[in-house]
């Protein structure tokens, strides 16, 4: 029943509009709690889940042994624990949620529902300079302060690809199709010099190469989830104080939302800038794992809607869920070997994907 | 106060669009433009709400507009575009929402919220608060950023050929609505339309 534009009616009625506004938003609140919920579950069963077997009660007593003196410690499940499983779980959790925050804030700034943290280049790049370090420690026998080297390397040409995509696209004023163009360009051109390079690399190099890029969380360690924290910790909540302006970006061109008051250019580059900072630093220590920074956001948006206030936390929890689901799948299909995580993810995302292709089709992205 | 444009002249590149224009509008004033499509209508727009950088000024009362920043800008003149730009998952009432950014640092307020309800109520929205922007038919999209455009509150009001999508009934809906918004809050307010018919309303 339609009100004529004009008809002030009396003050209940704006109140009932506030209230269901209220009870609307306090529903997306309780998703993303639940949310939560369904995480710290899966999490909890992720680390009882492994070749190991060890009793859940055992599990307990082993996470207590760290904090509680009096508790007694098994060893054996200690380590198992606290050096193999703990912080395979919790480095998944961590770049679940970065690579999904990442993808969904690309997303909105480009105003592209195809685009992933990887678009502009970041995956060939960090393989190519986990390639070049990979030929150089094995060719000098630097296998001990080897990884070290690897992972700087990946990092270090992560960041260059981000400045040349910039550098590119600045004759195009940094447009979204400027950068997108730019970021496809220095994929293929990085691709080729991977290529290259393993073309020449030994058998041992050519492994290791190849096997970096398949993403793994098995090497995790604590100093590198705690790099990884304390990155998420800075951008993360500078993309949520973006939320307005990312809203804004995704509902006008970049014209009409500068008559709202948002810059968005400004908005645009420092979010790219972000996101590529967290997806370099992810993919440096665990290589590379695809499709969450893609799909995360999609299945978020298709429960929450796409006002990013609350799409931020909800892409975070659904890209670590999807994370872990794929950790635990890995561990325990071929056990006792582990499938490399990056490539269950893309198995698990392919049918995701066209999961949510088929269906809703108007309603979640035109 | 008045919004007093004095000498305006744009170009794209080397094409003459606008030369010499100068407008008075005062509050609570209605001005239509009107003329054949492709006459540079929206380009004006676009110059007196300084998406484009156009020679002359533009002041209101004694506030040079070209001097402004852009969110004390926004919070005086609302725009409301031709095209009603693409398809995307966020609600009627979050997409009013967003006419409030120009107030909003890091969370909205009561006020934001209430503002925003009334506008949805007075426009006749509620119905279709929650619905998904990208559900709605063109008539109710052009209404709803009308609704947006109000949230911000502004003193200047400009819309680019705001009925071109609705029937009869609507574009005399929403320019009765119009009327009373200028009246009642003293905004003044520039639309730009290609029928006669419409502007002698």
């Amino acid at each position: 029943m339609e009100t004529k534009p004009g008809h002030k009616g009396h003050i209940g009625h704006v109140d009932q509009v506030r209230t269901r506004y209220t009870k609307f938003a306090r529903g997306k609140l309780t998703f993303i709690a639940v949310g939560f919920c369904i995480l710290f579950l899966l999490m909890i069963i992720s680390v009882y889940v492994g070749t190991a077997n060890i009793g859940l009660k055992e599990v307990i007593w082993a996470i207590a042994a760290r904090f509680i003196p009096s508790v007694p410690k098994n060893s054996l499940y200690y380590s198992v624990i606290w050096h193999l499983r703990l912080p395979r779980v919790i480095m998944g959790v961590f770049a679940g949620a970065g690579l999904a925050a990442s993808g969904t804030v690309m997303q909105a700034v480009t105003r592209n529902p195809l685009v992933s943290p990887f678009t502009l280049g970041i995956s060939s790049a960090a393989a190519l300079g986990a390639s070049v370090a990979i030929m150089f420690t094995m060719s000098h026998s630097l296998m001990v302060s080897g990884k070290f080297i690897i992972i700087i390397n990946a990092f270090i040409f992560s960041l260059l690809c981000t400045l040349l995509v910039f550098v590119l696209s600045r004759k195009r004023g940094n447009s979204a199709e400027a950068l997108i163009l730019a970021g496809i360009i220095l994929m293929y051109f990085f691709s080729a010099l991977t290529s290259l390079l393993q073309f020449f690399a030994s058998e041992q190099e050519l492994t290791a190469m190849v096997n970096w890029t398949f993403g793994s969380l098995s090497g995790s360690k604590w100093d590198e989830i705690l790099i990884v924290l304390c990155v998420l910790l800075i951008c993360i909540p500078i993309m949520m104080w973006f939320s307005w302006d990312l809203n804004a970006m995704i509902a006008a061109g970049d014209e009409e939302a500068a008559t709202l008051g948002v810059n968005t250019s400004i908005i645009r580059n420092t979010c790219l800038i972000i996101s590529s900072l967290i997806t370099a630093v992810i993919i440096s220590f665990t290589g590379i794992i695809g499709f969450v920074g893609l799909v995360a956001p999609h299945l978020a948006r298709l429960v929450i809607g796409g006002d990013h206030r609350f799409l931020l936390p909800a892409s975070c929890i659904s890209g670590a869920i999807i994370l872990i689901l794929a950790d635990t799948l890995g561990r325990t299909i071929v056990s006792p070997m582990i499938i490399p995580i990056g490539i269950v993810v893309s198995f698990i995302g392919v049918p995701m994907f066209i999961y949510l292709m088929m269906i809703n089709r108007e309603e979640y992205w035109g | 106060m008045s919004f007093r444009v004095k000498d305006l002249s744009f170009s794209y590149g080397n094409k003459r669009i606008l030369k010499g224009i100068s407008l008075n509008a005062d509050e609570g004033e209605i001005i239509s433009i009107a003329g054949p499509n492709g006459s540079g209508k929206s380009t004006l727009l676009k110059c007196l709400n300084m998406t484009l950088k156009s020679q002359g000024t533009i002041f209101f009362g004694d506030i040079n507009l070209k001097k402004m920043k852009s969110r004390q800008r926004a919070q005086l003149i609302a725009y409301v575009p031709q095209n009603i730009s693409g398809s995307f998952p966020l609600t009627v009432f979050d997409m009013v929402l967003l006419g409030r950014r120009p107030y909003i640092g890091w969370r909205a307020g009561a006020r934001d919220f209430a503002i925003v309800s009334e506008i949805i109520s007075f426009m006749g929205l509620s119905h279709l608060m929650l619905k998904n922007y990208n559900r709605l038919s063109g008539g109710e999209r052009q209404k709803v950023l009308i609704a947006r455009a109000l949230a911000q509150e502004p003193k200047l009001f400009f819309l680019d050929e705001p009925t071109s999508n609705l029937d009869l009934k609507h574009q005399l809906e929403v320019f009765a609505c119009l009327k009373e918004i200028s009246k009642r809050d003293g905004i003044s307010t520039i639309i730009t339309i290609h029928d006669l018919n419409l502007a002698a309303q």
